[in-house]
Parts: structure tokens; C-alpha cells; sequence
């Protein structure tokens, strides 16, 4: 078990390498000098003189890069240009917010879609199942951004049963949290759905049921279980999914968050932030993955003897 | 990181053939939601083309006199904060968001089919290089690294094209690589090789027809994504830029007038879902049509 995990850890090193090499590279193919780039607009030539020397902007590239993976490793990430703060700092103010939305959307998420693709599994080609698929669908092609702008016509709007936007109380998560939701559930419903099928065929279901066991223990303890390991797949892939659309969510709802910290620094061109922000969304990502080949372990331990 | 096998994705197939297509053709004409989906393409494939004919005027000339009009018989949709038709609008972004769509999968498929054909024939070194490369830009969810590159190339519709292609790439190298890992070493192309063909030749008529079935599902697919994802970034702002009629902008601007004007925001949105939809019902087509394996 021991191993399987450092080898998973271990796995995770090339990727992050590569991260810091297209982030590195990403400032440099940006038009003119670096250290204005980072600097920012307004930056006095002291100021710019400062980040070059800083980042060793007038040394060999390699050295530059050696310099760059000098400061990740202490969680140093710069300065912003917009507002002069150390850019960990403000990510690590609205990181809590972002995680927030994220797994609540990613519980709502799964409460409503495993059960839906259960159901939907279990009575293959019923109205109850064409709901399921067509809702599905309908949910994987709807952009996240009208959704959340609907629901607040609706509910904050029309109703002015919620909130249109902000942080605050529980009140102020439920429409950004079923917005994100929304965007993920279809996915879980419908691989939840294939695999229950996939599994519901198999000879150690049909034996089951010739035992006489209930139908409900056939389909939790021996379909659904058999089923899970595809499912955490499409749980921790569908995480990146919702990073991106928590970008759009939170600028919807005016939600305090790394998705809006990353476009807010776009349209500022605050360079040292977006470089930051990304890498966590990056690093935030990898995280996920590890911690789904880790449930993967638990979940069924031939994938820890292989 | 989580890793999917992809290999048995495909496997060698009958050659393609007059018979095998009109088997498929019958096969994703029985599949109703499909051809919903064909001929929603369709329909926004003909309103891209006969815009002008079908709205008459500039779609982006304001006339602030009809500013956030209701719907009414003369603009069936309503008008925006600018008094400009929304149906007008919405009938010239068609055009915007399948150039997009067309612009965008041309560089995934550019850029992913050969290097993943490079990828899973050659292996060894190349296949290494290539890998990582594709692992570190699958580490990013696609519509950040789109987002990344935005924020390098800039705003525009060229580097909106740019940005989500590139973002599309790695998908385009998986896929094409574990195709050509279940089928190079299978006897035709064994028996190319053995008989001196070159490389190029073994990949281009051996390898590629075989790997042309999930590409085309995956074509259909990476169409409706990539309008989504031109929609989003027109909707912060760092898409197309207006007065261009881009659907997401539309939504983007509409935004500030949600509460006196919710009309605004409806249309654009249903226009874009409509236009997801059908690519994804067509793609869902296609798969159980070629190459049921594929279903989800």
C-alpha cells in the first residue's frame, strides 16, 4: 500500500515540472521586457530594475529558471502589479471561498446524480430513464454562466427568495453552489448510469439474485460497489471541470473567489497574479487526481497489489 | 495522476466501404435525438449563411431610441441596452460561433492527429516527450488553460480560435495515440511494413482510417465544447470583442441589466444551449451509430 501510494506521489513530480516550465516560459513569450510585464503599468524604472534583479532576469536562462522553482518552493509567487500585495497572500484569502463552492457543488452533485443513475440504471428505457438522459443532457450542454444568470432571475429576481450575488450567510452559497452543480451532476448521472448497467449484466449480479437476496442488496452491495471505481474517476475528472466553470460562477454571483481573482488579474493584466493563480488551480487539480488514485486503493485493493 | 486506459478504444475495423457507410447512415437515421440534433446544425448552419437576408440592417448599429424593448412584432426578441435587434444579433452570432467551433477543432486536429499518431507509432523517446507534454497540459481543466493562453495572446476572435484549439490538442493526442497503440501491431500493418512501405504511407492509409471513428465522434463533441467555452470567454470579457455579435459577449453585457431587462439575457443563453445540444446529440448519434463501445 505504502509503495503504490509514493509511487503516486512520485508520478506527480514530471507534471508539476512541467507546470513550472510552461508557466516560466508563458511570461516569457509575452511581448516585451519581463520585469515591466510583472511590474506593471504604472512600476517605476527602481521598481523595475528591483524585479529584474529579484528574478534574475539578467542572468542565463537557466538560471532564471532556477531562480523561478527557488521562490515556488517557498510559496513565494511575487508581487501583484494591480494592488502591490504578495500574490499567495490573496489567493490564499479567496482559496476558502473557491473550495467552498466546490464541494458543495461537487456533494450536491453526487447526491443527485449517483441516485439518478442508479434509478435510471436499474429501469433502462422507462420514462424515468429518458428523464434521466435527456435532463443529462440538457445539463451538459447549458452554459453554466446563463444558468446561474436564469436562477437569479427566478429566484432573486421574480421570487426574491435569494440573494443575487456576494458572500454572507448559507443563503449566498445555495444559488452559486446549484449553479456549479448543475454542470457536473450530468456527467456523475450518466457514468453512474453506463457502469450500473455494465455491472447489472454481470454473472455475479445474476448469481446474486438466483441466491435470493433482496434486490436492493443486489444493486448497492454488489452492482454499485463493483460500479465505484469508474465513478471516483468521473468525480475527480469532473473537478476540473467545475475549477472552470467556478471562474464563471463566481463572476456571475460576484462570488469572492480564485475564479474571479484570475479574471479580475486578466483584464488588469496583473501577470504575477495570473501566473499564481493558475498554478494553484494547477496544483489544486493534481491534488484531486492523487486523491482519487488514493480512494482507488481503498475502494478495491487489486489496484494497490498490481 | 488518474490515468484512463485508452487503448481498445478502437480496434481494426472492416475497411471503409459504400456498404459500411450506408449501414452507418441507416443506423444514425433511426437514432431520432441525432437527427434532431442534424438538423438543429442545419438550421444554424443556414441562418450563419443567409444572415443577411434573413435580418436586414447592421446587427451592431445602435439606436438608443428602442433601448431594452420588450418583445415585439418588429424585433421578435426584444432589443438590447444599445436598441439593437436580438434576433438580428443572435442570427449574425451563428455565424461567429460556428467559425469559432470550425476554427477551433481544425487546430485540435491539426495539432493532436499527427503527434498523436507520432505518439503511439513511433513510442520510445518521442512518445515520452510527447506524453509529459500532454500530461502538463492536461493538469490544467480545458477551459483554464484556454484561459492561460488568453491571458498571453490576448483578447480577439483569432486568439480565442488560438487559444481553445490549443486547449483541445491534448485530448486529440490521447485519443489518436491509444487507437494507434491497439491497432500497430496488427498484421496489415505488420505486412506494410514487412513489404518496405514507409512510414508516413503506413500511417496516413493503414493507421488513420481506423482512428477516424472516434475522431469524428469526438469532432462533434469538441464543436459544442468549443462554443461553450467561446461563450464563457466572451461572457468575462476576454473573448470576442464588441460590438462583434458573439453570443457569450451578448450574455456578458446583458448582465448589468438583469433586473429591469431579464429578456436581454434569455435569448443569447438559449441560442448557445440550442447550439450545444445539437452538437452533443449528434455526437451521441454518431457514437451509437459507428461504434457503440464508445457509449456513456
Amino acid at each position: 500500500m505504502l509503495n503504490y501510494l509514493i509511487k503516486r506521489l512520485l508520478s506527480t513530480v514530471p507534471v508539476l515540472i512541467g507546470i513550472s516550465l510552461l508557466l516560466f516560459f508563458m511570461l516569457r513569450m509575452l511581448p516585451g521586457d519581463p520585469a515591466q510585464v510583472l511590474a506593471g503599468q504604472m512600476a517605476t524604472p527602481e521598481e523595475i530594475e528591483n524585479i529584474r534583479h529579484q528574478l534574475g532576469l539578467d542572468r542565463p536562462i537557466y538560471e532564471q529558471y532556477a531562480v523561478y522553482l527557488n521562490h515556488l518552493a517557498r510559496f513565494d509567487l511575487g508581487r501583484s502589479a494591480r494592488t502591490q500585495n504578495p500574490v499567495i497572500e490573496e489567493i490564499w484569502a479567496r482559496l476558502p471561498n473557491t473550495i467552498l463552492l466546490a464541494v458543495v457543488a461537487i456533494s450536491l452533485a453526487c447526491l443527485f446524480g449517483i441516485p439518478a443513475g442508479i434509478i435510471s440504471a436499474v429501469r433502462p428505457y422507462s420514462w424515468i430513464d429518458y428523464f434521466v438522459t435527456t435532463t443529462a443532457l440538457f445539463g451538459m450542454s447549458m452554459p453554466v454562466f446563463w444558468l446561474g444568470l436564469m436562477l437569479v432571475v427566478v429566484f432573486s429576481v421574480i421570487l426574491k427568495w435569494l440573494p443575487a450575488g456576494g458572500t454572507g450567510g448559507w443563503q449566498h452559497v445555495i444559488l452559486p453552489s446549484f449553479t456549479l452543480a448543475a454542470f457536473v451532476v450530468a456527467f456523475i448521472a450518466r457514468m453512474t448510469r453506463s457502469t450500473m448497467l455494465e455491472t447489472l449484466s454481470q454473472d455475479f449480479t445474476t448469481t446474486a439474485r438466483s441466491k435470493g437476496l433482496k434486490e436492493q442488496t443486489v444493486i448497492v452491495k454488489h452492482a454499485l460497489k463493483n460500479a465505484l471505481i469508474p465513478i471516483i474517476t468521473v468525480i475527480g475528472l469532473q473537478f476540473g471541470l467545475l475549477l472552470g466553470g467556478a471562474v464563471l460562477t463566481e463572476t456571475v454571483f460576484a462570488w469572492p473567489g480564485l475564479g474571479r481573482l484570475i479574471v479580475d488579474s486578466i483584464l488588469a493584466r496583473d501577470y504575477p497574479m495570473i501566473q499564481g493563480t493558475i498554478h494553484i488551480f494547477g496544483l489544486l487539480y493534481i491534488m484531486v487526481n492523487l486523491a482519487v488514485d488514493f480512494i482507488y486503493a481503498f475502494v478495491d485493493p487489486r489496484i494497490r497489489y498490481d | 495522476m488518474t490515468e484512463i486506459k485508452e487503448d481498445n478504444v478502437c480496434q481494426p475495423r472492416e475497411p471503409l466501404s459504400a456498404s459500411r457507410f450506408r449501414r452507418n447512415w441507416a443506423k444514425l437515421r433511426r437514432n431520432k435525438a441525432a437527427l434532431v440534433g442534424a438538423v438543429l446544425i442545419l438550421m444554424y448552419v443556414l441562418s450563419a449563411l443567409l444572415a443577411p437576408v434573413l435580418f436586414t440592417g447592421n446587427p451592431s448599429a445602435p439606436n438608443l431610441i428602442n433601448s431594452l424593448e420588450t418583445p415585439t412584432l418588429k424585433n421578435p426578441l426584444g432589443t438590447d441596452e444599445l436598441g439593437r435587434s436580438i434576433l438580428g444579433r443572435i442570427i449574425y452570432g451563428s455565424r461567429i460561433s460556428l467559425l469559432i467551433a470550425v476554427g477551433v477543432v481544425s487546430v485540435g486536429i491539426v495539432l493532436g492527429i499527427p503527434l498523436g499518431l507520432v505518439s503511439g507509432y513511433y513510442g520510445g523517446k518521442i512518445d515520452f516527450s510527447i506524453q509529459r507534454v500532454t500530461d502538463t497540459l492536461l493538469a490544467f481543466p480545458g477551459f483554464l488553460l484556454a484561459l492561460a493562453l488568453v491571458a498571453v495572446l490576448g483578447v480577439g476572435f483569432k486568439n480565442t480560435v488560438i487559444s481553445i484549439g490549443i486547449s483541445m490538442v491534448p485530448m486529440y493526442i490521447r485519443l489518436v495515440r491509444g487507437c494507434v497503440l491497439s491497432v500497430r501491431e496488427e498484421d496489415y500493418v505488420e505486412a506494410a511494413r514487412a513489404v518496405g512501405t514507409r512510414d508516413v504511407i503506413i500511417l496516413i492509409r493503414h493507421i488513420l482510417p481506423n482512428v477516424m471513428v472516434p475522431i469524428t465522434v469526438q469532432t462533434s463533441l469538441s464543436m459544442g465544447m468549443a462554443i461553450l467555452f467561446a461563450a464563457g470567454l466572451g461572457f468575462l470579457g476576454i473573448g470576442v470583442q464588441p460590438p462583434t455579435p458573439e453570443w457569450g459577449t451578448m450574455l456578458g453585457s446583458a448582465r448589468s441589466y438583469l433586473f429591469h431587462a431579464p429578456h436581454v439575457a434569455t435569448f443569447p443563453g438559449i441560442a448557445i444551449f440550442l447550439a450545444v445540444l445539437s452538437f452533443n446529440l449528434l455526437g451521441d448519434g454518431l457514437r451509437d451509430a459507428l461504434d457503440p463501445r464508445f457509449k456513456i
